[in-house]
């Protein structure tokens, strides 16, 4: 049971197609996860994390948004190949997204009851009449922490936390298999933050429900995720069971780079160890491997060819420098 | 040690249909010269408020801000630009805070031109370039406009922007919190840089507890307009006081297996700071909350000669 995968990515590539240029926002990228688990997918900005959760939703905006090639599971059903509407039974019934800002994803002229009971009424099979939909709509509140009388009220008088909670309410109403989070706790504050990701990870515990967290806050994934993927450019650099990401010794140098970053509250450090540069242009990625131009640890081949994925049982590292023997990385 | 700016039972209070916003409310700190203090709260607290009186970009309802000897809110206009080289801010946003319409050189050549720093056209080319070298933006950006950045680089633009009339002291509101990590480090380091260089005071806002502790040597909670915890940086992380300054801390998520097995929480959010109720404006969120919590004014008790707070567990 623990090891059935809920969903697979293979070598997925999606474009942008804009005016100018076409924009490979996924190049490449492998993911899997199993039933009931949670797996945290970790980047900067315009690093493909929310473009991701939107193909998996096939969601990708129209004509502009083009899936190039490779392929996504769920349960066994590819999902790229089903019709729209078979899609839309699994949106919102079997895969919910929760999105980055609460306060822009609920509708400020309805009240917050009557938006929970809407993603019932489109996407439940089991919660078909009236009053059933309104004792769930009660239920999902008093779950997230809010009182159901509160139903009745507007988006606007709740303040940021209670919305993301009301957000949450929403997406978990039809009991999906899957929770896609994008960055659920970005516009809150510390300890607001630490309710919701108290609250996400209670109710993954109680509803067995597979979650996908995207954020670029290596601190949430080390306290929820059972899984990493750490994404540059598109595509999975790192990625492997959580011990293996925050433990082990060989890491990719941008996943050093990453947590060098960081301000670390139990080290004292003079100076942090930031990474050079900037992210690569989407539009005009560099030749070899994407991260070469800022990387510390640059050799001539990275300039040239794509580096390979180096396996360490889970552990997975898109570098050339342990592509090599060992004395060689030394 | 002479203090450069401090404040005494300053006080900002906004009129709203519903009552009197008490926004900053009798805070009493000190900034020396080449020092940082953080001031750390969550969104609503009156962190960004607390900033802009500390440079007069909104007149104090109460009490004063003295800087060099001298209270800010008596200047007149004349003062007041004189004032306006010595003490500059650093925005949150750089995405809103410049303008789209000039250029990299333009931008930071502005505060120079209006203050009338420079004399002609040659040596005012060379100061912004030097700037520009400061901060670590290259030439070749000299001539180029804010959307052709990105937001690393954008605030450069601010940082730069800050420093152009060579101030003593610099209002840092939420700097990084709008960039990415590895941008971010990038921007602290430039930060802390500077401040050895040209002896900078800093009061840095932000709600982010590892970043603050990283920059500051002195640290201010500041819970719905209050100052609730007051210390020496080290003090206040390896021995936090008030109940609202240990559940900050204990909530900052940390980037280390096993650092923390349950989150702790506390429930409930900032209540509205419109006409508060007398008493500790954290009570009805506090885990040790006592009926003399809501009665009186909560005093600030002097710990150590460098740690005070304001609850009344240390009465």
């Amino acid at each position: 049971m623990a090891n059935e995968k809920l969903l697979e990515i293979k070598d997925l590539h999606v474009v942008y197609h804009t005016d100018e240029d076409d924009v490979y926002a996924v190049n490449d990228l492998t993911l899997s996860l199993d039933k009931g688990q949670t797996l945290g997918l970790v980047g900067e900005t315009g690093a493909g994390k929310t473009t991701t959760c939107l193909s998996i939703l096939r969601l990708l905006p129209d004509k502009i948004g083009e899936v190039t090639g490779g392929s996504i599971r769920f349960n066994g059903k590819d999902i790229l190949g089903i019709s729209e509407e078979e899609m839309r039974d699994i949106r919102g019934q079997e895969i919910a997204m929760i999105f980055q800002d609460p306060m822009s994803s609920l509708n400020p002229v309805y009240t917050v009851g009557y938006q929970i009971a809407e993603a019932l009424k489109y996407h439940s099979t089991e919660y078909k009449t009236e009053q059933e939909i309104e004792k769930r709509v009660e239920e999902m509140l008093a779950l997230v922490g809010i009182t159901p009388e509160r139903k009745n009220d507007y988006p606007h008088q709740f303040s940021g936390g209670m919305k993301q909670r009301v957000v949450i309410a929403m997406a978990l109403a039809c009991d999906p298999k899957l929770l896609l989070a994008d960055e659920p706790t970005t516009a809150l504050d510390v300890t607001i933050q630490a309710q919701v990701l108290k609250l996400i990870n209670e109710l993954k515990d109680k509803l067995k429900t597979a979650v996908v967290l995207v954020t670029h806050d290596l601190g949430i994934v080390a306290e929820t995720c059972d899984s990493v993927a750490v994404m540059y450019a598109g595509t999975v650099i790192e990625g492997g069971p959580i011990e293996t990401i925050f433990g082990g010794e060989n890491h990719h140098p941008y996943t050093v780079g990453l947590f060098g970053s960081i301000p670390n509250l139990k080290v004292k450090t003079k100076r942090l160890s930031p990474i050079e540069g900037l992210m690569p242009d989407p539009a005009d990625l560099p030749k070899g491997c994407a991260f070469s131009p800022r990387c510390p640890k640059c050799m001539d081949i990275c300039r040239t060819t794509e580096p390979p994925k180096v396996f360490e049982g889970e552990h997975m590292i898109k570098c050339h420098l342990f592509n090599m023997n060992k004395e060689v990385e030394a | 040690m002479s203090d450069l700016i401090y404040t005494k039972g300053l006080k900002k209070y906004f009129k709203t249909p519903r009552g009197m916003l008490h926004a900053v409310d009798d805070i009493n700190l000190t900034i020396p010269a080449g020092k940082t203090l953080g001031v750390v709260g969550e969104s609503g607290c009156g962190k960004s408020t607390l900033g802009r009186t500390m440079i007069r970009l909104i007149d104090a309802t109460e009490g004063s801000v003295m800087f060099e000897g001298k209270d800010i809110n008596t200047f007149n206009k004349k003062e007041m630009k004189e004032f306006c080289k010595e003490a500059q801010m650093i925005f949150q946003d750089p995405y809103s805070s410049i303008n789209p319409r000039m250029s990299v050189a333009q931008l930071i050549a502005e505060p120079m031109i209006v203050c009338k720093t420079v004399s002609g056209k040659k040596e005012l080319e060379e100061r912004v370039k030097q700037l520009m070298d400061t901060v670590g933006l290259a030439p070749r950006f000299y001539y180029s406009y804010p959307h052709e950045l990105d937001g690393g680089r954008r605030q450069r633009i601010g940082v730069a922007r800050a420093l152009a009339l060579d101030p003593k002291f610099v209002v840092c509101d939420e700097p990084v919190s709008a960039l990415d990590v590895s941008i971010q480090a990038q921007i602290l380091n430039l930060l802390m840089d500077l401040q050895d260089q040209h002896q900078l005071a800093y009061m840095f806002i932000t709600h982010d507890l590892s970043v603050v502790k990283h920059i500051s040597h002195r640290i201010m909670v500041m819970y719905l307009g209050e100052c609730i915890e007051y210390a020496e940086t080290d003090e206040l992380y390896e021995n936090p006081l008030h109940p609202y300054t240990k559940a900050l801390l204990n909530a900052i998520p940390i980037p280390q297996l096993g650092a923390k097995k349950n989150i702790e929480t506390i429930s409930g959010e900032l209540k509205s700071p419109i006409e508060p109720a007398p008493g500790c404006r954290f009570a009805p969120r506090c885990p040790y909350a006592k009926p003399e919590c809501m009665n009186e004014k909560i005093r600030e008790i002097q710990i150590t000669p460098t740690h005070k707070v304001a609850c009344t567990l240390y009465y």
